[in-house]
């Protein structure tokens, strides 16, 4: 009661205050906590008609549609997983390697220039960069396929069209595009190392490569594990945008995700409880994984996300 | 003074420039390959003759380009959805960072507490398809605009630049009998430069490279913006409408590509700096 009625004190003294703050808060209301409640469509059988309140709830029915009786939901759980481990495996190591090479340049100009240059893919669009790998790739005029041919005499590969190569496109092109972007926040860390810990380590002997172990990598932690934290917590959607661009019914195999599944029955299909339940078996694992990342950096270092 | 360099301290120099150099020609390569084509001849692109440089330079995939009505209109509401999207990204973005700023006001926490939980879970493609929908507003450059309008980031990002400004300032206004709006958009705003403009950059970018939203929302080809019409045609293998001309299939392509790029990266260099401070204050500061 007490604190109702302060609240209301307060909403009169500094209403200007409030009000300016309300298309935010509609913003947050409409268009991220009414599609939170609109989850509970994957637990009934929704019809835009009928609507949430007059849909008929039918439990865990989409849930077990899809672990039981959908073919390739196995297939779908293992390249979502597969797909975000290996981007993992390698775009996470790669851009602390790269800033520790960057920072280790000796000319400063030079440093810059590279680190330029390194950022640029970072501002192509996805489709631009997946225009590039479909012209790229075209196993009749891709210019991947001309040189495979003229240089090493190997007979043109169908990279798109082969399940086999799609993992190695999707990471490779991720690489391509993120890897110099990645390093800015480590050349940040970097920077706020107090240059006085070289000094006091040259005079000790230590090695060059002891200063990059000692220093600057030990400087880079604590970005490391918020960025670390950070990454599980998108972990289950990674690039479903350029995975949606990129594939085809002949890479399917290994190139279909839980997220382009969802887009297909849900937008495609117009099946949306069913889409919608899927949706959120990935969005619950996310949620579980970045909190358990979280709750684990936390216990163990001084750093944690929150 | 000089100390003398180890061996091995050498060597690793020397091998760290060679990395590097390849790292800047690995970046640089297909970009300059795209531009490289789309002034070649076809059939030398097709048949794999160009591999860094030009070959018989013409710009005829260019002015093919500049005969299809269907990409300047794509053209056209690009430029448009970038535009309105940037003015009102940043107008609601401050206007709820600002009292999000202020440490007295009650119920700051709650709200912050909400917007952060969104980053970390959300509703989902479908659930938020359906309320556009509900809304009306399929098929409307509003389905473009307001569903990513307030990022959170960028709001935390924001505040934080806020909370730093002196309160004096404000003070003054105030007193002069300015109401939070008008001091919000005389006093806090014009002193906000370097955060605006790094967000107002970001937002930009994002909202030209975008497709997805484009792709689920709008069916009418009228409305599609630039990114979703180069999906069509590079990807899809879709052929754009009154195409009878194969001739130069290919160096169109390359052509197409380096029209929808090249306004980033003219303005990339100019605005890098920017851009750099932003990813700074955005990742240090959660």
């Amino acid at each position: 009661m007490a604190r109702g009625s302060r609240l209301l004190a307060a909403l009169s003294k500094h209403r200007a205050l409030y009000l300016l703050m309300l298309p935010g808060v509609l913003y947050y209301i409409i268009f991220k906590y009414v599609p939170m409640y609109g989850i509970v469509i994957a637990f009934q059988d929704f019809s835009i008609g009928r609507g949430i309140l007059g849909s008929e709830w039918v439990g865990f029915k989409h849930f077990v549609d899809f672990f039981y009786y959908t073919p390739d939901a196995w297939k779908l759980i293992r390249n979502t997983i597969l797909l975000n481990v290996y981007d993992l495996i390698f775009h996470f190591p790669l851009p602390i390697l790269l800033a520790v090479l960057f920072h280790e340049l000796r000319s400063a100009r030079f440093r810059r220039i590279v680190q330029s240059i390194s950022y640029m893919p970072h501002f192509l669009s996805t489709v631009v960069i997946a225009g590039i790998l479909v012209t790229f790739l075209s196993p009749t005029t891709g210019i991947v396929n001309a040189l495979l041919v003229q240089l090493l005499g190997l007979e043109p590969i169908a990279f798109l069209g082969m399940p086999e190569w799609f993992r190695t496109v999707y990471v490779g092109s991720e690489i391509w595009q993120k890897l110099g972007w990645g390093t800015i926040l480590y050349m940040a860390a970097i920077a706020g190392i107090d240059p006085a810990l070289y000094e006091a380590a040259k005079i000790d002997g230590a090695s060059r490569f002891q200063q990059i172990r000692h220093i600057t990598l030990r400087g880079m932690v604590p970005i490391m594990i918020v960025l670390f934290v950070l990454t599980l917590g998108n972990f289950m959607d990674a690039s479903f945008q350029k995975i949606l661009l990129l594939y085809n019914s002949m890479n399917y195999e290994t190139s279909d995700v839980i997220n382009t599944f969802v887009y297909r029955r849900g937008i495609l299909d117009a099946d949306f409880s069913f889409a919608t339940a899927v949706g959120l078996f990935q969005s619950a694992i996310g949620f579980v994984l970045v909190v358990a990342a979280n709750r684990f950096v936390r216990k163990h270092s001084d750093t944690s996300l929150w | 003074m000089k100390i003398k360099q180890s061996l091995a301290s050498r060597l690793f120099d020397a091998f760290n420039v060679v990395v590097m150099l390849l790292l800047a020609a690995v970046m640089l390569y297909p970009m300059l390959y795209v531009f490289s084509a789309s002034i070649s001849d076809n059939a030398l692109v097709a048949s794999g003759q160009v591999l860094l440089w030009p070959r018989r330079i013409t710009w005829i995939a260019y002015e093919q380009l500049v005969a299809r009505s269907e990409l300047w209109t794509s053209y056209w509401n690009t430029i448009r959805y970038t535009a309105v999207f940037v003015v009102l990204t940043l107008l609601a973005t401050a206007a709820m960072a600002y009292p999000l700023s202020k440490r007295w006001l009650p119920g700051r926490r709650t709200i912050l507490l909400l917007a952060a939980f969104t980053l970390l879970f959300s509703g989902g493609i479908i659930p938020t398809f359906l309320v556009v929908q509900k809304l009306g507003l399929l098929d409307s450059i509003w389905a473009i605009v307001l569903p990513p309008l307030i990022s959170t980031w960028y709001l935390f990002i924001m505040r934080t630049f806020f909370e730093a400004m002196p309160e004096e300032l404000e003070d003054a206004a105030r007193i002069d009998g300015c109401g939070p709006l008008q001091v919000l958009l005389r006093i806090v705003m014009p002193l906000s430069m370097p955060v605006m403009v790094t967000i107002g950059l970001f937002s930009a970018v994002n909202q030209w490279n975008s497709f997805f939203d484009a792709l689920i929302y709008l069916n009418d080809r009228g409305r599609y913006p630039l990114q979703l019409m180069l999906r069509n045609i590079l990807i899809a293998g879709e052929t754009v409408q009154g195409e009878g001309d194969l001739s130069h299939l290919e160096t169109t392509k390359y052509a197409m590509i380096m029209l929808a790029t090249v306004p980033i990266l003219c303005v990339y260099p100019f605005t890098q700096k920017y851009f750099v401070q932003g990813a700074m204050i955005g990742g240090i500061k959660g």
